[in-house]
Order: structure tokens, then C-alpha cells, then sequence
């Protein structure tokens, strides 16, 4: 992973590897040259996601720098959309709707059996750093009551059985990864 | 009939695909439009014929609004899908993303065409990533079959439509913060006016439509406005889709004619789960307000009949709470859920919600007062009407609905410290 602890070189492009920059390059592209700021919501994402997702200022001062936009114009989007992480969260975030229809479904139930299985409660994050537990406003799929999400995927009519399910499919990607890194380690 | 319009590729294999799409007509009014069949009046009249009128919430004709919109004014204009759907309830945009995306394409390019616009933003929220890939696809797809991009089937005409993510913000769901939060900036909405027929994205022109709106124009230009029109009926044309969620046996999204008998809906949904008894109905998405089962159950699912019953179709999205549901509990997350999503602009909204909710869950944890429930009347009455933009309207609707119609739940809690109906 890229190593953010970095003390005067700002540029993203040293930051992030040139796939993420040519990410956000591609997004650049849908809007008009002159203006700078549409941008910054999909480069912030692409940056929350390289950095294990949560953004930093010194990661918000360096993507102001990369669109050449003030630092304030990052940092209130950053400050503003939900969806964006501003303190240390764990590597995979389990996003939660209580919203009406998923609390008439059982959302309860479904916090409940997650927290007793991560033995964390809501906003908080497991002390390896692979979870986190957040509630959130209804994401649109209120007829798969009660559903989360996580790494980018819906789940839809939870059960405790399901939970479990996505639970030990992310410790198995966990695994993996840890053994992934041992080999390289050994190389 | 169900699925006629945005669903009409539903039943078949990857119905998200151009072949699809093309097998039930798709791609056929733009090849109108490129033949010289279609002219702009010709597509306008049809649209007000047609009677569409907005599908993500506020009901306004269709036909009219692209009107609406300096087709002859120099300069650059925009076309904007409103895919943010982040009403309490509505899960159907989702779902036309997903399954017919040429659908809002075409949509999307006719809007171009009628409006000289030569480049459309899809807004869709940031959660959207299936969506998002799916558009992505499709996208691509249309431009390998020349109806997007440079002189599309041969016209003078040039259309490019881009993907655009949000990243958690109700608020973007309002059409002017949209445009701000496409400019890059925080979702804070717009003094109008302007409208963003006038000022808009960049401060250009802009025509903005929800999702389904936007899918619902090539099916009604293929088969006429007179079809659609009677397909619901007047003043209410087509179908809408219905998102169907809470306690329902089959929960899910309902593609049937405006002014279907709610009755018939909850049938299609399974009827109310596990056999019980149905309390209350919130209509039109969380900012619509709730309505008891004896008044849902004689009215039939479209504006007007909704409208009159003190509530609202907004974005179609019907959640159904049986005998047991505690009012106060639902109000209580419905007022949270606003306080969250204010975008803090207007004081009477940002001051307004945080107190409405922080009174509404007093009175759930047992420390209701007697003077609360006026005090939420006031504060809500305080809200109505005194902020930029319909959030304040749409926090203050609800609650009001939950004390007009089951004020004595609230009054039995303030004063028994416990749930009248979960003991």
C-alpha cells in the first residue's frame, strides 16, 4: 500500500498509484474545462478508497492541489456528503439502513446480531481494523427489507443466517489477503 | 396490464441489454425523430397529451416543462436525469437503472434533441454501484450503435451523456442542489428564482427530470400520448411505477395503470404480512403523510386522489404498517431521518427538524410533556412554507400527519410512558 506519512510533498500523483490518477482524470473529462470543482466528490472517493476508507486533510489539501481548487472547496465536500470518512474506520464498513421500512422489517435484529457477532456496537470499528458497524438513511432497496451494505454490494432480506454468510466471506477475503502478504513478505 | 412502460423489458433474458431494449421498440421514436417524423412541436404535444407528470415527487406536467426550456437561446444547455432517489421508500429508479438503462438513454436524448442540447448528466446516488455499472454499459452500447455521440443516425445533432455519483446526501435529490452538487460543491439548494430552465448547471440552461419520467418518453412517443393518457386516466396519464415496501407478504416495485384502486395494489404486494390488519398507509415516500387504513382503502393510487385525501403520490413509494406498528415509532424515525438530511441552510428547517425530532423521542423514551404535542404542532406549522427549498415542507408534512390522524398514540404514551399498541 502507498504510504501516506508523508511531510511536504503533497501531489496526489505520488500519493496514488496512475490507475486511481487516471480514474480521476476520466472523471475530469465529463466537465467542462474551465470549471474545476465538479470533480471533486469522484476524486475524493477514488482517495478514501486507496486510503483505507477514510480521508485526511493532508490527503483533502492534496487533491485540492491536483484539481487546483482552494482547500476549503475539498474540505466542505468532504465535511458534507455522509459517504465520506474524516476519522479511521475499518477496512470493510458495514452500512446498516434503519430507515421506516427496514425498521418495520426487522433493521433492529440486524444491528443487534452484528454487533453481538463483532462485539462492537454501532460506530464503532473491531480492534483489527477490518470492521465497522454504521447505521445510514435508506439507500433505495426498501422491497429487500432489512438490508446493509458493504464493499460496494447490496444485501437484501437479511436473516441472521445471511449475516453470517457476509461475515465469514469477508474474514475469508481477510485470510487471503494476509496470506498473500506473508508470500510476498517471503519473496 | 403491468409493466408496459420503464418495465417493458422486465420478462426478458438481460433485459438491460441494447437487443433487449430494441425488441420491444427501443431506439425507435430517436430513428422517428432522425426520419424527420418527429419534430419538436410534435413531441411536446404529445408529452402534454400524454399527461406525464413528474415521477420523482412533485407531479409537474412534463410536456410542459421541456417547454419550458430556450430550445433557440445561444449557448450551451443541459439535459439532467435525477437518479439520487433517496426518498424513504422508492427503490424504482434503482431498478430502471438496472434493468431497461436505454430506456432513460433514449429518454435522455430526445430531451437533447427537443432542447438543443448537446450534453446530459445522469445523477445517480453514490451508493448506485450496480446502477452505475450497468449505465456505464449501456452507455457504451449506444454509442457503438451511433444514437449517441457525433451526428446521431445521421442528423445535425451531437449528444454525450455522462455518469455522475453522488456521495450521501438526501438533499441532492432537490433539483437545484443537485446542479450544486454536480458543480462540485455542497448539496445547498437554490434560491428560485432563477429556475434551471433559465439558470442551471454551470448557469446554463437545464432541464432536470427524474429518472422515470425521463424512461417513460420513448415508450409514450412510440405508441402516442393518446395511449399513455388512457392507460391511467385524466390529468394522471400512463402508469407508475410503485414501490411497495413494510408489511407486505411481496414486497417489491409494481409497474400498474394510474388510478389502480390502492386495494389492488396491497393484492399484487401479497396483502399485509402475516394475515393481520392493515393500520395505516404512508403513501408517497416519507415526506408524504401517513393516511389510516379506512381512508387508504377508498382511494385509488394517483395524484388527485391522493392530493385530496390530505396526502400525496410523490415518488409512488408505499409503505404499508399493520395493527401493531407504534405511530410514534415511525414518526420518530421519520423526524430523525430529516434532522440527519437538512442541509442546515435555513434556520426554520435546521433548527425546526433537530426539534421535532428531539421531542418526538422524549416522548419515546417516556419523558413527554403535555405541551409537546403542541409544541410539535407550532414547530412544524413554524416550518411550512419559510424555507428555499420543499425539505422544510417535506419534514413538517409527516409529523403533522402523524398527529392529525393518531394524535391519541402520542397523547397515551406522554401520559402512560409506554406504547399503546406494543404494550
Amino acid at each position: 500500500m502507498t504510504d501516506f506519512n508523508y511531510d511536504q510533498t503533497l501531489h496526489l500523483k505520488n500519493l496514488l498509484s496512475p490507475d486511481a490518477i487516471a480514474e480521476i482524470d476520466g472523471w475530469i473529462k465529463k466537465y467542462p474545462p474551465e470549471r474545476k470543482r465538479p470533480p471533486i466528490i469522484a476524486a475524493l472517493k477514488v482517495v478514501q478508497e486507496h486510503n483505507g476508507n477514510y480521508l485526511t486533510e493532508e490527503l483533502m489539501q492534496a487533491v485540492a492541489e491536483y484539481l487546483d481548487v482552494p482547500h476549503i472547496a475539498v474540505y466542505e465536500v468532504a465535511t458534507f456528503y455522509s459517504m465520506f470518512h474524516l476519522n479511521e474506520v475499518g477496512k470493510h464498513v458495514i452500512s446498516v439502513c434503519n430507515n421506516i421500512s427496514c425498521s418495520l422489517r426487522g433493521a433492529d435484529k440486524v444491528i443487534e446480531h452484528l454487533q453481538n457477532r463483532l462485539n462492537i456496537k454501532v460506530g464503532e470499528t473491531t480492534d483489527d481494523g477490518v470492521y465497522t458497524i454504521k447505521t445510514v438513511e435508506c439507500m433505495a432497496a426498501c422491497g429487500g427489507a432489512p438490508m446493509l451494505e458493504v464493499d460496494k454490494v447490496y444485501h437484501e432480506n437479511l436473516t441472521e443466517e445471511k449475516i453470517d454468510q457476509i461475515l465469514s466471506d469477508i474474514a475469508a477475503v481477510e485470510l487471503n489477503s494476509k496470506e498473500m502478504s506473508n508470500v510476498e513478505a517471503k519473496d | 396490464m403491468a409493466n408496459e412502460v420503464c418495465f417493458r423489458t422486465l420478462h426478458l433474458d438481460t433485459p438491460w441489454s441494447i437487443d433487449a431494449y430494441e425488441s420491444v421498440g427501443g431506439y425507435s421514436s430517436l430513428k422517428k425523430i432522425a426520419a424527420g417524423e418527429l419534430c419538436y412541436d410534435t413531441i411536446i404535444d404529445e408529452l402534454k397529451l400524454s399527461a406525464l407528470r413528474g415521477r420523482g415527487g412533485a407531479g409537474f406536467p412534463t410536456g410542459l416543462k421541456w417547454s419550458f426550456m430556450p430550445r433557440n437561446m445561444p449557448g450551451q444547455k443541459y439535459v439532467v436525469c435525477n437518479s439520487d432517489e433517496g426518498e424513504p421508500g422508492t427503490f424504482k429508479d434503482r431498478d430502471i437503472l438496472r434493468y431497461n438503462p436505454h430506456q432513460l438513454i433514449e429518454g435522455m436524448i430526445i430531451a437533447g434533441y427537443v432542447m438543443n442540447a448537446t450534453v446530459g448528466y445522469n445523477y445517480m446516488r453514490g451508493e448506485f454501484y450496480e446502477p452505475f455499472a450497468r449505465m456505464e454499459a449501456a452507455i457504451a452500447e449506444a454509442k457503438e450503435r451511433n444514437y449517441l455521440g457525433d451526428n446521431i443516425l445521421g442528423m445535425d445533432f451531437n449528444f454525450e451523456l455522462h455518469n455522475h455519483l453522488g456521495a450521501g446526501a438526501y438533499i441532492c435529490g432537490e433539483e437545484t442542489a443537485l446542479i450544486e452538487s454536480i458543480e462540485g460543491k455542497k448539496g445547498q439548494p437554490r434560491f428560485k428564482p432563477p429556475f434551471p430552465a433559465n439558470y442551471g448547471v454551470f448557469g446554463r440552461p437545464t432541464n432536470v427530470n427524474n429518472t422515470e419520467s425521463y424512461a417513460s418518453v420513448p415508450a409514450i412517443l412510440q405508441h402516442g400520448g393518446q395511449w399513455f393518457l388512457k392507460l391511467g386516466k385524466p390529468n394522471n396519464g400512463g402508469t407508475k411505477i410503485f414501490s411497495v415496501s413494510g408489511h407486505v407478504n411481496n414486497p417489491g416495485n409494481f409497474e400498474i395503470n394510474m388510478g389502480t384502486p390502492f386495494k389492488d395494489l396491497l393484492e399484487l404486494a401479497g396483502g399485509v404480512l402475516g394475515g393481520k390488519q392493515l393500520k395505516a398507509v404512508i403513501p408517497g415516500g416519507s415526506s408524504s403523510p401517513v393516511l389510516p387504513a379506512d381512508i387508504m382503502m377508498d382511494l385509488t393510487m394517483d395524484y388527485d386522489s391522493i392530493g385530496k385525501a390530505g396526502s400525496m403520490l410523490g415518488s409512488g413509494a408505499v409503505m404499508v404498517l399493520d395493527e401493531n406498528t407504534c405511530m410514534v415509532e415511525v414518526a420518530a424515525i421519520t423526524a430523525h431521518f430529516y434532522y440527519e438530511e437538512s442541509c442546515g441552510q435555513c434556520s426554520p428547517c435546521r433548527e425546526g427538524t433537530g426539534w421535532m425530532s428531539r421531542v418526538i423521542h422524549r416522548i419515546l423514551k417516556g419523558d413527554g410533556r403535555a405541551e409537546d404535542l403542541d409544541n410539535l404542532d407550532r414547530v412544524a406549522g413554524n416550518i411550512m412554507g419559510r424555507t428555499i427549498c420543499a425539505l422544510g415542507d417535506a419534514a413538517a408534512m409527516p409529523v403533522q400527519g402523524f398527529l392529525k390522524h393518531f394524535r391519541h398514540e402520542f397523547e397515551y404514551m406522554i401520559e402512560h410512558k409506554r406504547s399503546m399498541v406494543k404494550g
